[in-house]
């Protein structure tokens, strides 16, 4: 009974947050802020799947964001937009609004076949290997995409706010909010799901001792490969929502300082900890954003604070435990494992 | 009925013979035992048996079947598990979940059903979770069940380990020096154990063992190896009396 609770906080806080955009109590910028949140959270959670949750160490997260991204940005305005690269919008841009999510899904789907491309040759390594792998992949995604000259190349892709102008024809309501906090729980909810089944504990017993896992009938190989694939497709889904609420995408903002905000995330909320990369995702936008009057030495106190950490709380915030871990009581809403 | 069949096993490494010409045969409901002085080659033996290392020479025959080129965790699903010399349990994960996830080769649900909790998927997570904790109580260590393995005294890790390795269901249970490590009071509950386990399940079991009070208690028949080379087998009584065994353990005097 009690756990039915769950949804309906969800759907509060998510009709708060429409109705305060709606009627304007809160500004674009912190919309912004918040829909960055949303986000975030995405990317930190899918991370946290291989580099927590697997043990392995995955540099490159932000080529999935990009191909997600991109997929989705062109989808979107071929289909619902009058572009000049496109031409006449392919479907009613009054589909905008229903064919949205889906485009959304596309961009992860496309992610994830990304991330079985480059998991298929990278996980006969791993470790150190593993990390300089993903780390050339980000790059060889950033520079094909470069060197594509129809969607924009270097100078970038854009258009994407007509795509929500088009959803705005619909309804007019705050579109992005209701979609990111969709996405977002969607995608918390298959991770959860996913490690909280018998399968996904054999991606723990993988981190823990890959040989037993083997010799204990896990097929090892098929998991890495499903469990990257699974970070890597939310990887573009968040990557497609970064795209709509910025309306303009260049490649370089998904280079490596992207996949190092992403990993200072993880590290930040602790390895394998669901709750933990919530937490840190929400606390490191909201970092971002006061930090903004810094401008480049922002980046000199980021990592600053990621080393203070490993050095006085190698484990992160929260550790490897969960927010039902440490407080007993909140089991009864609702079992993070 | 013969259970394994090993042929002409070779094993080289970099040019080092751990293994040669080893001919071996495991009947169905046996136990038996392989011994040998350190560095003989009998962890490389399991090692080849189950998927690890694949053979330079030769043939592993698993119920009539060549298991070469077969991935550790499907032979695992064919019957055959293992325990480690140096206890490998999972050891952030609860006593449960390590024997649970030995269950992965009969998960019967996909992805699919997983991320929308079909019935079927629920049926099976619940039948697994079921037997797990039956075995668990079969042995006594269902208190145990949510404690890490790391939290438990180290006879218990092992007896956790055994556990887990019998939750696959296996007709073939591996025991890599089961005694290794523990208190002599320890080893005497183990024998009882391994014993019991023998008596209540349909399973062969083979043993490395170096414990002597293991080996000659329990097995019915023993092979002696060293370097690699099959030098005795028989009998206990017939083993403790032989000259090449003797000579391998303890030196030749004539030298």
């Amino acid at each position: 009974m009690k756990r039915f609770n769950v949804p309906i906080l969800l759907i509060v806080l998510l009709s708060t947050l429409m109705g305060l955009a709606w009627f304007e109590v809160i500004d674009l910028y912190i919309q912004t802020i918040i829909l960055f949140m949303g986000i975030n959270i995405i990317t930190s959670t899918s991370l946290n799947l291989v580099n927590g949750n697997m043990g392995e160490f995955s540099c490159g997260h932000a080529g999935f964001i990009a191909v997600g991204a991109y997929v989705s940005s062109i989808l979107s305005v071929a289909l619902f937009t009058k572009s000049k690269v496109f031409g006449a919008p392919l479907l009613p841009p009054e589909m905008a609004a229903y064919g949205f999510p889906l485009v959304l899904i596309c961009g992860g789907i496309a992610a994830a076949f990304t991330g079985l491309l480059v998991a298929l040759p990278s996980f006969r390594t791993r470790d150190d290997y593993l990390a300089i792998i993903t780390i050339a992949a980000n790059y060889i995604i950033i520079s094909t995409i470069i060197n594509i000259d129809t969607i924009g190349g270097a100078r970038g892709f854009m258009g994407m706010r007509r795509v929500i102008f088009a959803m705005e024809e619909c309804a007019e309501i705050p579109w992005m909010i209701l979609w990111v906090f969709v996405f977002m729980v969607l995608s918390i909810i298959i991770i959860r799901r996913y490690m909280s089944s018998t399968y996904g504990k054999g991606v723990e017993a993988i981190r823990q001792d890959e040989v037993a896992a083997e010799i204990m009938s896990v097929n090892t190989n098929r998991i890495k490969l499903v469990t990257f694939m699974i970070s890597s497709g939310l990887a573009g889904i968040a990557g497609g929502l970064y795209a709509h609420t910025i309306g303009y995408i260049n490649p370089k903002s998904f280079d490596l300082l992207k996949s190092t905000e992403a990993l200072v995330m993880v590290y930040l909320g602790g390895m394998g900890s669901i709750s933990g990369s919530i937490i840190a995702a929400v606390v490191f936008t909201l970092m971002i954003e006061l930090l903004r009057p810094l401008q480049i030495i922002k980046w000199v106190a980021i990592p600053l604070l990621l080393i203070i950490i490993m050095q006085f709380r190698p484990e992160g915030i929260m550790g490897h435990r969960e927010l039902s871990d440490i407080f007993p009581r909140l089991k009864k809403f609702y079992k993070f494992k | 009925m013969t259970l394994l069949e090993i042929k002409d096993l070779t094993q080289l490494f970099s040019g080092i013979c751990a293994v040669s010409e080893l001919n071996l045969n495991l009947e169905q409901r046996e136990l038996v035992g392989l011994i040998g002085p350190n560095g003989a080659g009998k962890t490389t033996v399991f090692n080849l048996v189950s998927g690890f290392y694949q053979p330079t020479h030769g043939q592993i025959l698993f119920q009539g079947r060549n298991l070469a080129r077969i991935k550790p965790h499907r032979i695992s699903a064919l019957g055959i598990a293992r325990t480690f010399q140096n206890i490998r349990l999972w050891k952030d994960m609860s006593v449960l979940d390590n024997i649970l996830v030995a269950q992965h080769y009969q998960l019967g649900y996909g992805l699919g059903s997983l991320f929308f909790r079909t019935p079927r998927y629920l049926k099976r997570e619940r039948d697994i979770r079921h037997r797990a904790l039956e075995l668990l109580e079969i042995f006594k260590i269902d208190k145990f069940a949510g404690e890490k393995p790391g939290n438990l005294p180290y006879g218990m890790q092992r007896k956790v380990e055994i556990v887990r390795a019998l939750s696959s269901g296996p007709k073939l249970l591996l025991l890599d020096e089961p005694a290794a490590g523990l208190q002599s009071t320890d080893v005497t509950e183990l024998i009882t154990l391994i014993q019991w386990i023998f008596d209540q399940f349909d399973l062969s079991i083979w043993m490395i063992e170096h414990q002597m009070k293991v080996v000659m208690s329990l097995c019915s028949r023993i092979s002696v190896i060293d370097f690699g080379r099959l030098i005795a087998r028989g009998t206990p009584a017939e083993i403790q009396q032989n000259p090449e065994v003797i000579k391998a353990y303890l030196g030749d005097d004539q030298l």
